[in-house]
C-alpha cells in the first residue's frame, strides 16, 4: 500500500497551481454539408467500403446465401433475422473460424469513417476483431460530424466495453507499405441504412 | 557493454548514407500524411491549445483525478495497483503472472513496459512474452528494441524483416513481399492470440469520472489479445489520467492525425470492466514521474500523448535512429523525458538537438520541446554532467567575449588561425574542417572597417 | 532613394553586428549598415561589442555568460532600435538578456531589437527597393528567425501563409526566387552542434543543399549568416558553383 501513498503525495507536493478546464465550444469545430458523404469518402479512404441502401432485403439475402452455403457467418442485427447467440459463448479457437460477422453498431462519425460499437452490440468481445470480415449496419441518421458529437450521443462508461472501429485491422510496419488485414477483420464494409 | 554517445551512434548511422536518406524520406513522408490531417481541419490549433489546457488542468488536479480513477475503476470490478518505479512495476506483473501461474503471455504496444525493461526482468525469471504488435514482433524477434514509438521496426527495410521471418517463421528465403510477410505474422500471433492465458497491454488514456481505459491501435492486437486472455494487465504512467470521457474527442482527433496522418486509429478500445470470469488489472506507475512533476521546466513533459509526431519532424531524429537515443523512448520527446530518470547517462541528449523547434510546434498537445532540450543543458551543465573539454572552450570563449579588448586581440591574431572560435580551427582534427571549408579570412573585421570609413 | 523616406531621419539605430559576422563577413555588415542608412537610419555601430551570448548559453553556460550580457547591455543601452543581420542572435536577446543591476535597460533592449528583415518589414515598413539581382536564388528559411521571431510561417503550423523575408526579396528587381522542396527544413547548424554533432549536422547540410541545387539556384540566400556559413563550407567542400550570400547583401546591391 505504501507506494500509493508516496506517489500521491509526491503528486500533491509537485502538482503545478491549480488551472481550470477549457470550454470546448463546438461551434469551432468543422462541420460538413452532407454527412454520409463525408463518412462514406473517408472510410473508403482508409481501407474501408460504404454502401447506401433503403432497406435491409439485400443484406438478408446475403446472410441467407451465406448460411446456406455452409460459411461460418454470426449475426448480430436483429433486424436482420435469428442472432447467432451461440457465438457469444465460444471460445476464441471457434471463433477463429467465423467468416463474416454482421453488427449493428450505434453510430457513425463523419469526421473520421469510424462507427461506435457498444459491447452489447457485438455479443462477445472478441467477434468484431477475430472475424475474417465485418459487415456493419448503421442509421443513417446516427452519423454525427465529429468525435465531439460523438461522445455527447454515447456513454462509453454504460457497458463493459466498447470501441471506435475504423476501416479494417491494418498495418504500416513493414518499410510504412500499407498492408490491410494484421490481426483483425480484413475487410469493413458499412451499410448506411435510410 | 557501453552505450555509445548520440553523436558517435549517429556518426554510425549515416555512414551507410542511402539507408540514412530512406529512414530520413520515409519518416518524413509521415510528417507530410501528419500535415495533410492538420490541414484538413480549419480548427486544428484550437484542438491542440484545448489538448495542451485539459493536459495541464489534469497535472494540476492529478492526485484527486488518480484517487477517483482507482475508487471508479475498483467498482468496475478492475484491481488497482501502484509501482512507485519499474522494479516495482516488474514486480507486480510478475506476482500476478506466478499467483496465476500462467506461461502463455502477450503484450501489445506498451511504451512504459520498455521503459521499466519488463521484457528483460520476466526473461530472467523464465518468463516469456510474446509482443503482437508486429514492428515490435519483428524487433524482438532480433533481439533489438525498437527504434520508434509508433513504427518499432522503422529502421528496418523489408528484406531484413524478410531475413528474420525466414529465420523464426520459415517464409521463404528472399520473399520481400510486406504483404506475404505480414500474412505469415497474422497466422504466426493468431495462434499465440487464441492460446494466450494473460494480455497486457498499455493504456493511451484513463478516464478518472469512469475508471475506464482507452487503448489504440491500428492491427487490432490488443483486442485480439485481451478479449482471448482470461486476465488482462493494463499499464499506465500515471500522466495518462483525463478527467472525462468527453475529453477524449479532443485527444483522439488529434492523436492518430498527428502520428500517421489517419483521422482516427483503426480501434479506438474503451475498456471498462473484465468480461464474465476475466480478471482485470491496472498497474498505475510513477518511476521518476512525480519528480517531474516537480520540476516546473519540465513538468510539460508529462502531457506527451506519445504520437511520435515530434520524431518524425526532427531533423537529427531521421538522420540518426531511433537506437542512436539509447533510451525506450527516442526523439526529442525521449531527450527531456529521459536527463529525468538519469542524468549522467542521458546528459548527451539535450545536445542532440539543433533547436530548430520544429518539434514543438508539431506536438498536439503543445509541449515546448525545445524550449525544455535548453533548459536541460543549463542544467546538465550546472550538475557537473557534462564534459571537461567542452566546459574549458565555451568558458574560456564566454570570457573572451565579456572583454571587447581581448575579444578584439584574440579576432586579429584568429582571423589566420580562427583561434576565436575553438571550433574553427584549420585541421584534420577538427570537426567542422572534416566535411566543410572553413570561412575564407577576410582582410580586416567589420569593425576596423567601420574605424576607417566611418568615424573619421 | 533618401529624400523619398525622410520619417525615419529621427530614429537612433544601435548595429548589433554578430561576432562571427565581424570576424569573417565584414561585407554582410557594411550590406546592413549601408540599407539602413540608405533608408534614411541613422545609425551606429557600438565599438564595444563582442557577442549575445547564445553560443555559450545554447551550450548549458547560459551562467557563464552574465559578463557578455553586461557588455552588450553597456553597449546598446540609449538607442531606439537595435537592429542585427542575424535572426538567432536576436532571438537570442530577445529571450535571454539580463542584466541584474540594470534590469530595465536590459528590457528596452529585449523589446527593441530587429532582426534586419522584421525592422524593415514592421518599422521601416518599406514597400520598395531600389536594388536589383538578377540571378536565380533559393531562401533558406533559418529556423530561429522563422519559428522563434516568427519572420515567416512555418509548414508546421495551420495558419495563414506570410514571410517577410520574401516579401522584401520580390522587391529585388531581376530576382528569381526558388524554395527548396522541403520549405523550412533546418540546415543543422545549430551552434556548437555544428562540431559535436558533426556527422548529423554535414548530413543535414548536404541535403539541404541537394534541395536547393534541384531547383537550379546560383545562390542560397538567408537572413542567417550562422547558417549560410555552414553550408558555404560544405559547398566549397563539394567545389559547388553555388555561393552563399545574405540577403543583407542582396537587399543592398545595385547591379
Ligand atoms: S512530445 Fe508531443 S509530438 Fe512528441 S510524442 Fe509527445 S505528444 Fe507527440
Amino acid at each position: 500500500m505504501s507506494a500509493r501513498e508516496d506517489i500521491l503525495k509526491a503528486v500533491a507536493a509537485n502538482k503545478p497551481e491549480a488551472v481550470d478546464l477549457p470550454v470546448i465550444d463546438q461551434t469551432q469545430v468543422i462541420s460538413y454539408a452532407n454527412l454520409t458523404e463525408q463518412f462514406k469518402t473517408v472510410l473508403q479512404s482508409i481501407g474501408g467500403s460504404a454502401v447506401e441502401i433503403n432497406d435491409l432485403s439485400d443484406l438478408k439475402n446475403e446472410l441467407e446465401e451465406k448460411k446456406a452455403a455452409g460459411e461460418f457467418v454470426v449475426n448480430r442485427i436483429t433486424e436482420l433475422g435469428e442472432l447467432n447467440d451461440a457465438a457469444t459463448k465460444m471460445s476464441p479457437e471457434e471463433l477463429a473460424a467465423v467468416e463474416i460477422t454482421y453488427l449493428k453498431a450505434e453510430l457513425g462519425v463523419a469526421e473520421n469513417g469510424s462507427v461506435w460499437l457498444y459491447e452489447s452490440q457485438m455479443g462477445n468481445r472478441l467477434l468484431p476483431f477475430i472475424c475474417q470480415h465485418l459487415a456493419i449496419l448503421i442509421n443513417k441518421e446516427s452519423i454525427v460530424a465529429t468525435m465531439h458529437h460523438a461522445y455527447e450521443k454515447i456513454d462509453s462508461g454504460r457497458e463493459g466495453f466498447g470501441v471506435f472501429l475504423a476501416g479494417p485491422s491494418k498495418t504500416a510496419d513493414i518499410e510504412q507499405s500499407l498492408v490491410i488485414g494484421a490481426h483483425g477483420a480484413r475487410s469493413l464494409r458499412v451499410f448506411i441504412n435510410g | 557493454m557501453k552505450t555509445m554517445k548520440h553523436a558517435e551512434a549517429a556518426a554510425q548511422f549515416i555512414s551507410d548514407e542511402p539507408r540514412t536518406d530512406w529512414h530520413n524520406e520515409t519518416l518524413w513522408f509521415v510528417r507530410q500524411k501528419r500535415d495533410k490531417a492538420s490541414h484538413g481541419l480549419p480548427e486544428w490549433e484550437q484542438l491542440r491549445e484545448w489538448a495542451s489546457q485539459i493536459k495541464h488542468h489534469s497535472l494540476s488536479h492529478l492526485d484527486q483525478y488518480l484517487v477517483e480513477f482507482e475508487k471508479n475503476a475498483k467498482a468496475n470490478g478492475v484491481t488497482v495497483h501502484w509501482a512507485a518505479n519499474g522494479e516495482e512495476h516488474n514486480r507486480i506483473v510478475y506476482d500476478i503472472i506466478q499467483k496465476n501461474n500462467v506461461q502463455r503471455i502477450v503484450k501489445s504496444k506498451s511504451m512504459l513496459t520498455e521503459e521499466c525493461g519488463m521484457n528483460e526482468f520476466l526473461h530472467s525469471k523464465g518468463i516469456d512474452i510474446v509482443d503482437t504488435d508486429l514492428g515490435e514482433r519483428i524487433v524482438q524477434f532480433r533481439n533489438e528494441p525498437p527504434s520508434h514509438i509508433v513504427l518499432p521496426a522503422i529502421h528496418l527495410k523489408k528484406k531484413d524483416v524478410s531475413d528474420t521471418f525466414h529465420e523464426h517463421l520459415h517464409t521463404e528465403k528472399g520473399n520481400n513481399d510486406p504483404q506475404y510477410l505480414t500474412e505469415a505474422a497474422r497466422i504466426h500471433l493468431r495462434e499465440k492470440f487464441i492460446a494466450s492465458e494473460l494480455a497486457i497491454t498499455g493504456v493511451n488514456f484513463a478516464i478518472a469520472e469512469t475508471g475506464g481505459f482507452v487503448v489504440c491501435t491500428n492491427e487490432g492486437n490488443a483486442d485480439m489479445g485481451t478479449h482471448c486472455a482470461k486476465i488482462h494487465i493494463a499499464c499506465m504512467g500515471f500522466e495518462k489520467i483525463i478527467p472525462k470521457a468527453e475529453h477524449l474527442s479532443v485527444f483522439l482527433r488529434l492523436l492518430a492525425r498527428s502520428a500517421t496522418g489517419q483521422p482516427i486509429t483503426t480501434y479506438s478500445s474503451h475498456f471498462q470492466k473484465p468480461r464474465e470470469g476475466q480478471q482485470m488489472h491496472i498497474v498505475i506507475v510513477d518511476n521518476g514521474r512525480s519528480k517531474q512533476l516537480g520540476r516546473a521546466d519540465f513538468r510539460n513533459s508529462l502531457k506527451c500523448i506519445r504520437c511520435a509526431a515530434c520524431f518524425n519532424t526532427c531533423p537529427v531524429y531521421r538522420r540518426s535512429g531511433g537506437h542512436s537515443y539509447h533510451t525506450a523512448v527516442a526523439g526529442p520527446i525521449g531527450s527531456i523525458l529521459s536527463p529525468n530518470l538519469d542524468m549522467r547517462a542521458n546528459a548527451d541528449l539535450p545536445f542532440a538537438s539543433t533547436l530548430c523547434g520544429s518539434c514543438s510546434n508539431v506536438c498536439p498537445v503543445k509541449i515546448d520541446i525545445h524550449d525544455q532540450l535548453w533548459k536541460w543543458r543549463q542544467v546538465l551543465v550546472a550538475e557537473g554532467y557534462v564534459d571537461t573539454t567542452k566546459k574549458v572552450g565555451l568558458k574560456g570563449m564566454a570570457f573572451l567575449l565579456a572583454h571587447p579588448s581581448l575579444y578584439r586581440f584574440a579576432g586579429k591574431a584568429g582571423r589566420t588561425v580562427m583561434r576565436l572560435f575553438p571550433w574553427l580551427v584549420n585541421n584534420k582534427l577538427n570537426p567542422w574542417y572534416k566535411q566543410r571549408e572553413m570561412p575564407a579570412p577576410p582582410k580586416e573585421s567589420f569593425r576596423e572597417w567601420y574605424l576607417k570609413n566611418k568615424q573619421s | 532613394m533618401i529624400h523619398s523616406l525622410p520619417n525615419y531621419i529621427d530614429m537612433k539605430v544601435g548595429l548589433f553586428i554578430p561576432c562571427y559576422i565581424d570576424q569573417f563577413y565584414p561585407q554582410v555588415g557594411i550590406a546592413t549598415l549601408q540599407l539602413l542608412e540608405k533608408l534614411g537610419c541613422e545609425v551606429s555601430f557600438p565599438l564595444n561589442q563582442t557577442c549575445c551570448g547564445q553560443p555559450m548559453a545554447n551550450s548549458g553556460f547560459a551562467s557563464s555568460s552574465k559578463g557578455c550580457d553586461k557588455n552588450f547591455v553597456g553597449n546598446f543601452r540609449g538607442f531606439d532600435y537595435i537592429v542585427g543581420p542575424s535572426g538567432s542572435c536576436v532571438l537570442h536577446i530577445k529571450d535571454h538578456l539580463k542584466d541584474d543591476d540594470r534590469p530595465g535597460e536590459a528590457e528596452h533592449i529585449r523589446k527593441n531589437i530587429y532582426e534586419l528583415t522584421e525592422f524593415l518589414t514592421d518599422v521601416l515598413k518599406i514597400e520598395k527597393l531600389d536594388a536589383s539581382f538578377p540571378h536565380k536564388v533559393g531562401l533558406h528559411t533559418s529556423c530561429h528567425g522563422q519559428r522563434g521571431l516568427h519572420l515567416s510561417s512555418m509548414s508546421e503550423r495551420n495558419l495563414p501563409e506570410f514571410s517577410k523575408p520574401e516579401k522584401l526579396l520580390g522587391m529585388v528587381k531581376g530576382l528569381e526566387l526558388s524554395h527548396p522542396a522541403r520549405t523550412d527544413e533546418c540546415c543543422g547548424f545549430g551552434g556548437t552542434f555544428c562540431v559535436f554533432e558533426e556527422a548529423v549536422s554535414v548530413k543535414m547540410g548536404k541535403d539541404r543543399i541537394a534541395e536547393h541545387a534541384a531547383n537550379g539556384v546560383e545562390y542560397i540566400t538567408g537572413y542567417d549568416e550562422s547558417c549560410l556559413m555552414h553550408l558555404e563550407g560544405i559547398l566549397k567542400r563539394m567545389n559547388s558553383n553555388i555561393k552563399a550570400i545574405h540577403i543583407a547583401e542582396i537587399l543592398n546591391s545595385n547591379a
